[in-house]
């Protein structure tokens, strides 16, 4: 499969860049070393012991560079005028169910600002990748979102994540506003970034991509409000795995060499219950006074291990233990690196005990909520302690208490039976005691369930919750898909549902996936909302603030976005026999063809008094008579 | 007659009001037999809905329906119910009106309402209840013929470019109707001659006058030209699947897709095309030729439903004295008959029950239409051989002076 898929991209890259332009022919080689370094990691992920070697060897190399590191950090401040920075950072929230959320984040900033120089080619990278350079450059991106997730995110049971993401892949472009043929631009750049990722997304067409109007808002800079530099899609049946691991790996300025990518073997990340890799791409500003602009890379690895259910309930960990690796250096070319634990519910460490211990501690606002965590930089050598090696292990005391309720959360389910029409039903919960609020609900339905929006309802406490804003774009057939966004105001402690309904359609044989009989997935709706803060946030600006933090820009102290997905749907749909298609044909060809026959015979001949013709042997004496020249037989 | 006719008008109308007030409409009014996407009121209600939110209803692919019928519903939807209850009657008057033409068969007219409930009631019997905007264009053919016969031809023109508006395939009743005039009117159909010229252009001008009209206020009136892909386009190409029960769904949910575009073309020329022998042979009986049209394209347009079969039907009281020389009706009523039970239940097994599958309900259309084909071929038989006998007299004899049997040759 994986083979498959990647040999697919790299012919995909082939055509595109034989097509596209001759620049983007080191696509190409980059797309071709792709698959090279997925071989080679993939033979050595095979083979334990080669695996265990390397590590050796790697331990004293980079202890080598270490030593090196302090002074190639200063000579790259001196003489590199571009600021481009590197952070990495993991934080590890143990979840209320037992399970343990890690949640990597890296981000590289590029100083440069080729939108405004006007199309100038940018030649020199640094640490941000060339691949995702060239791309930015080539289709005029604005901001680009790329997600690809295993597994979902359970809100009731874990909260919010920091970044949150739908199952399947997720990708969302704003083209900068000089775009003429955007439709243009966003095929050729699923397809070249089908090729980057090794990932499906060549089947992002017309057909599942949709212009939201009012969900999703640029989150850099630039107050673009005119959707159609927007595009949106979903691939919810896209299954993420190790080839979409290593090239998303391979952008970090580090690889998986050193710092806390080394954590990422697949064979761990992927024996996991959620498992979640994205890409974030946006222009942002280096400081408050926004003198300079500098594109942000922002990767980041969200999973979630279920240790407490696989290992017998016991609640411990240690990172050797949830990634079969030890930390031993920061990435040299990193400025911080920094581990960070949640220990909000351990004040006093009456719950759980961490060690080794920090004397670090840090408070962040996030998500509407004051947490402390434990803080462990990388970059101080006093970190990895006599071993060399930093091991963070965690040991439960006690039982932990209850989680708070996630303010905002939503699900989805098809109601009716059959295969004729069914219903949407979207329930979004709203947790706050007291404060009312609006969502924004997104739904994006592929033409095939059709949707009848008269059958629209909101009920919210069993009465009519007329939404103050619909903007609906009905599907065509086998061109675009219906997009449904709604404004709904959320009255406090109340359940809010949404139904819709929809009628199945029969499809052409051809347009069935290979097991029609599995269902067409729908993907998540989109829920999006200002959430009413607990504490005031911060809306000040800063540049040393956790990463996990700062992702999603602050306006006002009061409230707090948050993105929620619901899960995607299974539909299915009535089948025709795929068996049939000759005898189909035959077979409606013969009744029309007995209609036309019976109408042709009618036409053409006339009524005639039916004279049966003499015996045969009356004939042929007839016949030799004639000959003979004597009179016939009567 | 008149008495009679009251009487039965006033009986059809309370069994008509007491099924659309029961759960039986709500039933019905959702199964593919009876509405097609091209006319299920579900979906004049989507477009409506769809106007209300300043989106046009042909932006999408679930509104057919013409321009002009849904500003015709956007002011009277409160009214819709009376408007599906009344339509229905001019197909009755009309199958009455037909058989007292007939002079001669003036004693059975009163009875044709009763045995036009009664031929078809499977069929009739749920067209009548079902919220389906058929009943609208069959009301509208209806009182084309209505107005055809009395020799209304500027009536007769608007209507039928009406009814063309509404669904392209009236296009075929052109013909029979300008026939019936010129015989009418005395006027041979010779070629040569100028007076045949001169009422052929004046009818046509009549006819495409009207329909430029038509199509020119309902541009003014949604101010675009996108109702003509997604109607006409959409009764053309066939891009809705949806089962139903004519022949195009399945065929073109099975078919390879280089060969879509030649058999699409093969299935709508089929529709047009017997107009020409079906006129020339049938010059002389214009208002059986129109029988003959409205059964074909009932049979053989791309998303038909019970409500057209129904329109057909109605005619078939005043076709009585045929019966004599129907040779299988026996057969074919059972066939219709138990196709009509069929219907639903091959479509319960494959939709909801999951024990069957698409081929019972193709297999079950195949024969519906196959039915189809046998009785109205049947009818144009007996037509055929009426006419003979009518000038050869009934008891034939052969030569040798026994009795003689009629072939085809």
């Amino acid at each position: 499969m994986a083979a498959h898929r990647c040999g697919l991209s790299v012919v995909c890259i082939l055509i595109f860049s034989s097509l596209a332009h001759p620049s983007s022919c080191d696509t190409l080689e980059k797309a071709n070393d792709n698959t090279a370094t997925k071989r080679r990691i993939s033979e050595v992920n095979t083979d334990g012991s080669v695996a265990g070697e390397d590590m050796n060897e790697r331990q004293w190399q980079s202890t080598d560079v270490e030593v090196n590191r302090s002074d190639g950090t200063k000579n790259g401040e001196t003489f590199a005028p571009a600021k481009d920075q590197f952070q990495e950072e993991l934080v590890i929230r143990p979840l209320h169910s037992g399970d343990i959320y890690a949640s990597f984040q890296f981000r590289t900033l590029w100083d440069t600002d080729f939108l405004q120089e006007g199309q100038k080619k940018v030649s020199h990278y640094r640490l941000f990748p060339k691949s995702l350079g060239q791309v930015l450059s080539k289709f005029s991106v604005q901001e680009l979102h790329i997600s690809f997730t295993q597994g979902f995110w359970r809100t009731m049971q874990w909260g919010q994540p920091f970044i949150p993401s739908p199952p399947g892949a997720e990708l969302w472009v704003w083209f900068h506003d000089t775009v003429s043929d955007v439709d243009g631009n966003w095929k050729e750049l699923t397809n070249v970034l089908s090729g980057i990722f090794c990932a499906s997304l060549n089947f992002i067409d017309m057909t599942n991509t949709v212009q939201p109007s009012a969900s999703f808002k640029p989150l850099g800079l630039g107050n673009a409000t005119d959707h159609r530099f927007l595009r949106y899609a979903t691939l919810p049946r896209e299954i993420v795995c190790t080839e979409n691991l290593t090239p998303w790996k391979k952008l970090l300025p580090c690889g998986s060499k050193a710092g806390l990518a080394v954590l990422m073997k697949s064979e761990k990340l992927f024996h996991s219950s959620f498992h979640s890799q994205a890409v974030h791409i946006r222009p942002i500003c280096q400081d408050e006074q926004c003198t300079s602009k500098a594109w942000e890379l922002r990767q980041t690895l969200n999973v979630v291990f279920d240790h407490y259910t696989s290992g017998q309930g016991k609640k411990e960990w240690s990172l050797f233990k949830m990634f079969s690796r030890t930390l031993t250096e920061a990435c040299p070319l990193a400025s911080s690196s920094k581990v960070y634990v949640d220990i909000t519910d351990n004040p006093e460490g009456e719950l759980f005990e961490l060690s080794p211990a920090t004397p670090l501690l840090s408070q962040a606002v996030v998500l509407g909520d004051r947490r402390t965590y434990s803080v462990y930089d990388l970059t101080r050598a006093e970190t990895f302690g006599q071993l060399r090696s930093f091991n963070l292990l965690l040991r439960w005391k006690g039982d932990s208490g209850d989680m708070l309720r996630p303010l905002l959360h939503a699900e989805r389910y098809v109601a009716g039976f059959g295969l004729q029409t069914g219903e949407i039903h979207t329930v979004i919960y709203n947790n706050h005691p007291y404060r009312a609020f609006p969502v924004l609900l997104m739904d994006s339905v592929p033409w095939y369930l059709q949707l009848y929006i008269h059958t629209l309802t909101v009920t919210s406490k069993s009465r009519d919750n007329k939404p103050s804003y619909i903007h609906y774009q009905p599907a065509k057939d086998r061109h675009r898909p219906h997009l449904l966004e709604m404004l709904i105001q959320l009255p406090p402690h109340s359940m809010t549902e949404v139904t819709v309904q929809f009628e199945r359609a029969l499809l052409k044989w051809t347009e069935y996936t290979p097991d029609p009989n599995h269902g067409f997935y729908v993907g998540s709706s989109v829920v999006s909302a200002l959430v009413p803060s607990m504490v005031a946030m911060s809306t000040n600006f800063t540049q040393d603030q956790p990463l996990f933090s700062s992702f999603v820009p602050v306006k006002e102290e009061s409230s707090y976005f948050v993105r929620v997905y619901t899960e995607p749907l299974l539909v299915n749909l009535p089948t025709p026999d795929f068996s049939m298609p000759y005898n189909v044909i035959c077979l409606t060809c013969t009744v029309v063809a007995v209609g036309y026959g019976s109408f042709y015979n009618l036409l053409t001949r006339t009524f005639q008094v039916d004279e049966p013709s003499p015996p045969l042997a009356k004939r042929l004496a007839n016949f030799i008579r004639r000959i003979r020249g004597v009179p016939l037989l009567a | 007659m008149a008495a009679p006719l009251t009487l039965l008008l006033i009986v059809a109308v309370t069994i008509r009001a007491v099924l659309f007030r029961s759960s039986l409409a709500e039933l019905i009014s959702e199964r593919v037999e009876v509405v097609s996407p091209l006319n299920a009121w579900k979906r004049v209600v989507e477009g409506l809905a769809l106007l209300d939110l300043g989106v046009s209803p042909y932006s999408g692919d679930v509104f057919h329906e013409t321009p002009l019928m849904i500003y015709l519903f956007h002011f009277t939807v409160d009214y819709a119910e009376i408007v599906f209850m009344v339509s229905p009657y001019f197909v009755d008057c009309l199958s009455c009106l037909l058989a007292s033409l007939d002079r001669a068969k003036i004693a059975i007219g009163s009875n044709n309402l009763k045995s036009d409930l009664l031929f078809n009631f499977p069929g009739c019997l749920r067209h009548i209840i079902s919220f389906s905007t058929c009943g609208l264009n069959n009301a509208i053919i209806a009182l084309f013929i209505f107005c055809t016969l009395k020799g209304s031809a500027l009536l007769s023109g608007i209507l039928l470019a009406l009814a063309t508006y509404q669904s392209i395939y009236p296009l075929t009743l052109f013909a029979p109707a300008l026939l019936f005039f010129l015989q009418r009117l005395y006027i041979p159909v010779n070629l040569r001659r100028s007076s045949f010229w001169c009422f052929t252009l004046q009818y046509a001008f009549i006819y495409v006058g009207s329909l430029v009209v038509i199509t020119g206020l309902s541009f003014f009136l949604l101010g675009s030209w996108d109702f003509i892909p997604s109607v006409y386009g959409f009764i053309f190409s066939v891009p809705d699947l949806t089962p139903n029960i004519g022949l195009f769904w399945y065929f073109f949910a099975e078919m390879f897709e280089h060969f879509r575009l030649f058999f699409i073309c093969v299935f709508q020329i089929n529709v047009f095309f017997y107009t020409i022998p079906l006129s020339i042979k049938l010059k002389e009986h214009p208002v059986f030729l129109i029988f003959m049209q409205i059964a074909i394209i009932s049979i053989f347009k791309s998303y038909p439903t019970v409500g057209d079969v129904a329109l057909y039907m109605a005619f078939l009281p005043a076709w009585s004295h045929l019966y004599r020389f129907l040779r299988n009706i026996f057969l074919v009523s059972c066939v219709l008959l138990a196709c009509s039970a069929l219907f639903p239940v091959l479509w319960h097994l494959w939709i909801y029950a999951g024990s069957a599958n698409s081929n019972f309900y193709y297999a079950i259309t195949l024969l519906f239409n196959f039915g189809q084909i046998l009785l109205v071929s049947d009818y144009f038989y007996a037509y055929l051989r009426r006419e003979h006998h009518l000038t050869h007299g009934l008891y034939l004899k052969k030569k040798d002076g026994t009795e003689a049997t009629l072939v085809l040759k």
